[in-house]
């Protein structure tokens, strides 16, 4: 099979034009307040990624995701306050002198290191993600138990991270805008821009990535799963260790999300722990497209933008919008406006509404040269 | 090979007070090709449940390669060369024909090997074989869902014979089969055996006797009788329970 040789490729191959070159023109084209907001969107869809290979594909939904989302957030965080903390008292951040700590809690010592801080934004997330995962699989916990689950964890870290002012300033979070990296404000115009790259540049890298896992056998096995569990054991593998994989990488592409996210709104907080936003990302993927990649993408920025232009019209709307959106997709495109797209979605529609009159033929033989039929 | 394949030894399965199997005694020999017939709740499924690891029997064990399987995890026993087909076809209905025998024949079976190797070319003309032995080349790249219920009960087989098993359990394969994709089945499961050992288990009188080969009757879980086709017919206490309670001994 060649890469561009079917229907699918050419329509996957249409957007990403599209996409690549929307992300070119939009820093001219767009003021730094949009820019900033796309940027953040482009973050999001990475965690979108994730929630589709470990929803779309291998078909367990999580409603946990921002758990790992906010643990990269978290990592970001730390190693900036700590890298513009010098000029206050005792040398660490401000906030712990709301509550009278004065040495550095034991845990922030290693985000001083830039290289400590690139690595665990998306090791620490796809460890804990991991060893969660693990224990949840190897207990043979699925569908709606797992979902259940993974809620009542992201609770559990909800409101353990909002209880711990003296350790992490809890509900208030760690601003970013204001601390300093490379000498420049994070905050700063140059900065956002920056960021707008970065992110831009990792949502195709974590595309390609995903891309990687899902397209080959492996990618299979998770499908698999996600039909008939049982075969896939009596084939031979063990799901337990495909689940974990899969659930491993989802955390670690959601800790890159929540770091970029984080950079570009200029606070982590709790916040991103809480129940909706976890399932607002599954909502992005559901609209965009269940087991394509590229739906999952274009669900979290479209959506996400979506959001930001409703809200700024007519700001109490935004929320029936996104839940009609929802029961829309799921009543009348279950497959996400990608998968509808892909399974000529669009000639069906001119049908109905009379305009395309010859829907479907009878699919053409393949004939040799003798006129024969082949078998 | 002197030491038997298979030996089940003495296996009772309760479930809840009620005996699935009660004291089952089974021995299959290398190449061998066996049917097991029996009727509604006879524990016929229980059974195969419990050589692959599904259910773990209250007494008794199961001894495979002179080892006993008890305890063992499900696709460890697939590994170890058990392959099971299931009642209804269950096959990977969102990949194709293709994709299905990949997964099949793919060895090592870890995910770091999966992702890391493309598929061997040993196991692409693998693939060929078996596609060939079932007559679905020409649906090479079809989705499974697609197939038609005959086909989707061969593409099975063929992703049971592509893990290569020493023993084959094959559950009602001709379920839902017109008349001449039976005879195929037939022939397709005696070219089988000889090389692996199979065990077929079936309602239809008409496939068992054309398989031509000893039948083990079970009746509430356990082993009623043993013997030739023509033997299992004549026996009183068979066509008692399971043939039909007249004389005539009619299916």
């Amino acid at each position: 099979m060649s890469i561009f040789s079917t229907k699918k490729s050419w329509i996957n191959l249409t957007i990403w034009v599209l996409i690549i070159a929307f992300i070119i023109a939009a820093p001219s084209l767009l003021p730094v307040f949009r820019l900033n907001l796309l940027g953040r969107y482009l973050s999001l869809s990475i965690v979108a990624l994730g929630v589709d290979l470990i929803w779309g594909f291998t078909g367990m939904l999580s409603l946990g995701q921002g758990i790992f989302f906010a643990l990269g957030g978290y990592c970001a965080a730390m190693f900036l306050q700590l890298n513009s903390a010098g000029e206050f008292p005792n040398g660490i951040p401000e906030f712990f002198g709301l509550y009278g700590v004065e040495k550095l809690p034991f845990f922030w010592e290693p985000f001083k290191s830039s290289i400590f801080t690139f690595i665990s934004i998306w090791l620490l997330p796809a460890i804990i993600s991991g060893l969660l995962g693990y224990l949840v699989f190897r207990n043979r916990i699925k569908g709606v138990y797992f979902s259940i689950l993974t809620q009542a964890a992201l609770l559990v870290f909800f409101n353990f991270f909002n209880g711990q002012q003296k350790l992490i300033n809890g509900t208030n979070g760690l601003k970013t805008d204001v601390t300093q990296l490379f000498g420049q404000m994070v905050g700063s115009e140059i900065m956002q821009r920056w960021f707008f790259w970065i992110s831009a540049i990792l949502v195709i890298l974590a595309w390609f990535f995903a891309r990687w896992i899902v397209r080959d056998r492996f990618g299979n096995v998770l499908i698999g799963i996600r039909d008939d569990e049982a075969r896939v054991r009596f084939t031979g593998y063990n799901p337990v260790i495909f689940k974990t994989i899969i659930f491993s990488i989802a955390g670690g592409l959601a800790g890159i999300s929540g770091a970029l996210y984080t950079v570009q709104s200029g606070i982590v907080s709790p916040q991103f722990m809480t129940v909706p936003f976890s399932i607002e990302m599954v909502i992005w993927v559901a609209v965009g497209g269940r087991g394509t990649l590229l739906g999952a993408i274009l669900g979290a920025v479209l959506i996400n933008y979506a959001k930001s232009l409703v809200s700024e019209a007519l700001p109490a709307s935004w929320m029936f919008i996104q839940g009609g959106l929802f029961i829309l997709v799921v009543t009348a495109l279950p497959e996400g406006v990608l998968g509808w797209i892909r399974k000529d979605g669009p000639k069906k529609l001119l049908f109905l509404i009379g305009i395309n009159k010859k829907l479907e033929t009878y699919p053409s033989l393949e004939v040799n040269e003798q006129g024969e039929v082949k078998s | 090979m002197t030491s038997p394949l298979l030996e089940l030894k003495q296996i009772s399965v309760s479930f809840e007070g009620f005996l699935a199997l009660r004291d089952l005694d089974l021995v299959l020999n290398q190449g061998d090709l066996r049917a097991v017939i029996g009727p509604n709740g006879a524990g016929k499924t229980t059974f195969l449940d419990v050589i692959t690891g599904k259910v773990f029997p209250t007494k008794g064990d199961v001894i495979f390669k002179e080892k006993s399987l008890l305890g063992q995890k499900e696709f460890r026993i697939a590994r170890k060369g058990i392959g099971r087909k299931f009642q209804s076809p269950r096959i990977f209905e969102n990949l194709s024909v293709q994709e299905n025998l990949a997964l099949s024949v793919s060895r090592p079976k870890t995910p770091f090997s999966l992702l890391m190797n493309s598929l061997k070319v040993k196991h692409l003309d693998q693939i060929q074989h078996l596609m060939s032995i079932v007559n679905l080349q020409s649906k090479a790249n079809i989705r499974a869902g697609a197939l038609s219920h005959g086909q989707k009960q061969w593409l099975e087989i063929a992703m049971l014979v592509g893990q290569d098993p020493d023993l084959l359990l094959v559950d009602e394969p001709v379920a839902g089969l017109t008349d001449e994709e039976t005879d195929l089945t037939a022939d397709l499961l005696k070219s089988l055996a000889g090389d692996h050992t199979v065990l077929v288990i079936d309602h239809d009188m008409e496939f068992i006797r054309r398989l031509d080969c000893p039948v083990s009757v079970l009746h509430q879980g356990h082993v009623l009788k043993e013997g030739s086709m023509s033997d299992i017919q004549k026996d009183p206490l068979v066509i008692e329970v399971y043939l039909g309670k007249s004389d005539e001994g009619e299916e």
